[in-house]
């Protein structure tokens, strides 16, 4: 059962083949057989787990009408809150922080019945690309035990990669949802910027940052997505609109006449060979299916990447001020507070975490301010009329969604530059607030490890993403003649 | 700005003691270094910043948003005091922030 996806577990719950109860036992004993090699979890939660999938049974028992997804289990990315559980961030600044309040992405999955299992590992507040960052313990990728899971949500893409949940939270600033998906075989969504409430998401750059939902399907990611998303009136940035119709999107899956826009930029160039080849494959059957392909250009995807490597720097340098060992969180030293506060966050921050504080708080000072920042807004600006003339002739965009598959652990982490260049092609959606979606696309050729397809459409036109990924899906499950983590032999 | 961008210890030490990191000198050493690199991979920004051109700072087009002046659930005091390193009574225990003098 644990190999299901979501939505056949949903059902099995319905037809009372199973109860919530079970199937949480199940992850359990799957969690206690792999973590020991995986590690996607930084703490499990069993006795709430339990208690909640009890009640649910003893609900729907009672001939309560439940939520679709009510009973089934999940990860949560250890950057949001939940009441009561620690919420680590992966940094020893956060390491015995238990928080008073759920964040709203929980509150919607309480009220929707999803049991929470556990957090998940993350490079340390969402800096990285490898989740080699976390303080506590770089997680493996299951389909090759010596390789990342992508990140920062490599402990939730591990997961479900390695069957210990169904679906799984993530958050993506640059691309730590869809990274993580592609590289480990998954799905991702990063919704709409604003879709998904950002209270109680300990925030790293508070313009770029969204929660979104990880799945083994689209139509599991369509359903996680309709739970989380809505207005909030906590989260000053939510949108006020109602939510696009993603499920049925997902169910549609016709891409006849619809117009799908490949950006020259992002491909070619420092993408390996058998990527490119799985995303040429996908745009075949595309259009196969009566898609139209177009070539799209934007130019100004050059200067992305360093328009967010001054941009996340600065507004993280600003945020994680918060951390100041006064009212929550990690004191070491003595003496004056700043003095405390200076001790503390030298013992409990890690090295990415300095470094981009470091280029934040120099990005932010006067005398470097217009030629750094400033200028990086103003790129964003002709990122996002890029996006909008690339809008003007294709209904959505297309590259892969990471220009290689899973490298070695310990390969790139003495290399910032190196490891920033896997978010070259996620990074401009987050700039411009935009949607996009992972799936996999295949395996590469040379090493058979799982290759992304992206996804990207305009805003609060996520049901676009559904409708063409969930068609894509469809025909690349026929042609495999199984699902895609049945490649997979790292836990074998 | 396409010139090398170099950043010198005593910047990054200086940095440092602004965002309140009490660095080693083996880190100061390691990031002036990595800095470097850095600022000189994202200073092409301003190569296409033209004067005339708006910057943006955020996806939304949004202005402040402000609930009504009503008083609503929150917090309690336990709950709110409940991760502090230390407490004294109903507040925050911090360490001294002010100086003898004053």
């Amino acid at each position: 059962m644990i190999q299901a996806s979501a939505s056949q577990m949903a059902l099995a719950l319905k037809n009372g083949e199973i109860s919530s109860v079970e199937l949480t036992k199940a992850h359990y004993t799957q969690i206690d057989a792999v973590d020991g090699k995986v590690r996607a979890f930084l703490h499990l939660d069993r006795e709430g787990a339990l208690e909640r999938a009890k009640e649910i049974d003893e609900k729907r028992k009672a001939g309560v009408d439940l939520p679709t997804l009510a009973g089934i289990p999940l990860a949560l990315k250890d950057v949001l809150t939940q009441k009561g559980v620690p919420t680590t961030c992966g940094s020893k600044i956060l390491e015995n922080w238990r928080p008073p309040y759920d964040s709203t992405v929980v509150t919607n999955l309480k009220k929707n019945g999803l049991i929470i299992l556990g957090k998940t590992n993350m490079d340390e507040f969402a800096m990285g690309s490898s989740t080699e960052n976390s303080a506590f313990h770089p997680t493996h990728n299951p389909w090759d035990l010596t390789r990342i899971p992508g990140g920062s949500g490599g402990g939730s893409s591990a997961a479900l990669a390695s069957f210990q949940a169904p679906l799984a939270i993530g958050t993506d600033t640059g691309g730590s949802i869809r990274q993580p998906a592609a590289v480990t075989g998954t799905v991702g969504v990063k919704p709409t910027y604003g879709a998904v409430s950002r209270y109680g998401l300990v925030a790293f750059s508070s313009s770029l940052d969204q929660a979104g939902p990880c799945a083994r399907t689209v139509l599991d990611a369509a359903l996680l997505h309709e739970v989380i998303a809505g207005f909030d009136p906590k989260d000053s940035t939510s949108i006020n609109a109602p939510t696009p119709r993603v499920v049925d999107a997902a169910k549609r899956q016709d891409v006849k006449g619809v117009k799908i826009g490949v950006i020259k930029e992002l491909q070619g160039e420092g993408y390996q060979k058998g990527v490119l080849t799985a995303f040429q494959r996908s745009l075949d059957i595309l259009a196969g299916l009566g898609a139209e392909i177009v070539e799209v250009s934007c130019p100004s995807f050059d200067y992305a990447l360093a328009a967010y490597y001054l941009i996340a720097p600065s507004e993280c340098s600003s945020n994680l001020a918060r951390f100041d060992a006064m009212r929550f969180g990690l004191r070491v030293g003595s003496g004056s507070a700043e003095e405390v506060m200076s001790a503390t966050r030298e013992a409990g921050f890690g090295r990415e975490v300095k470094r981009r504080i470091i280029l934040g708080t120099y990005a932010l000072s006067s005398g470097y301010y217009d030629a750094y920042y400033g200028s990086a807004q103003k790129v964003r600006t002709l990122i996002k009329s890029d996006f909008n003339k690339a809008f003007e002739s294709a209904d959505v965009l297309v590259s892969p969604t990471a220009p290689t598959t899973a490298f070695k652990i310990g390969e790139k982490s003495e290399d910032p530059l190196a490891m920033y260049l896997n978010d070259i092609a996620t990074i401009p959606v987050n700039l411009a607030g935009l949607c996009a979606m992972s799936l996999p696309s295949g395996l590469a050729e040379e090493d058979n490890l799982p290759a992304g397809f992206h996804i990207m459409a305009p805003a609060m036109e996520d049901d676009r993403l559904y409708n063409v990924g969930a068609a894509l899906e469809r025909e690349l499950v026929n042609s495999w003649g199984k699902p895609f983590l049945d490649f997979s032999t790292g836990l074998k | 700005m396409s010139d090398a961008a170099g950043i010198s210890r005593a910047e990054v030490a200086n940095l440092a003691r602004l965002a309140r990191i009490e660095m080693t000198d083996i880190e100061l050493d390691h990031l002036a270094s990595e800095l470097g690199i850095i600022l000189n991979a994202v200073a092409k920004v301003s190569e296409v910043a033209s004067a005339d051109l708006q910057p943006t700072s955020h996806p939304l087009d949004m202005v402040n948003v402000f609930r009504k002046d009503e008083i609503q659930p929150s917090l309690t005091v336990e709950e709110a005091l409940s991760g502090a390193p230390a407490q004294e009574g109903s507040r925050f225990k911090v360490p001294q922030i002010l100086g003898d003098e004053q």
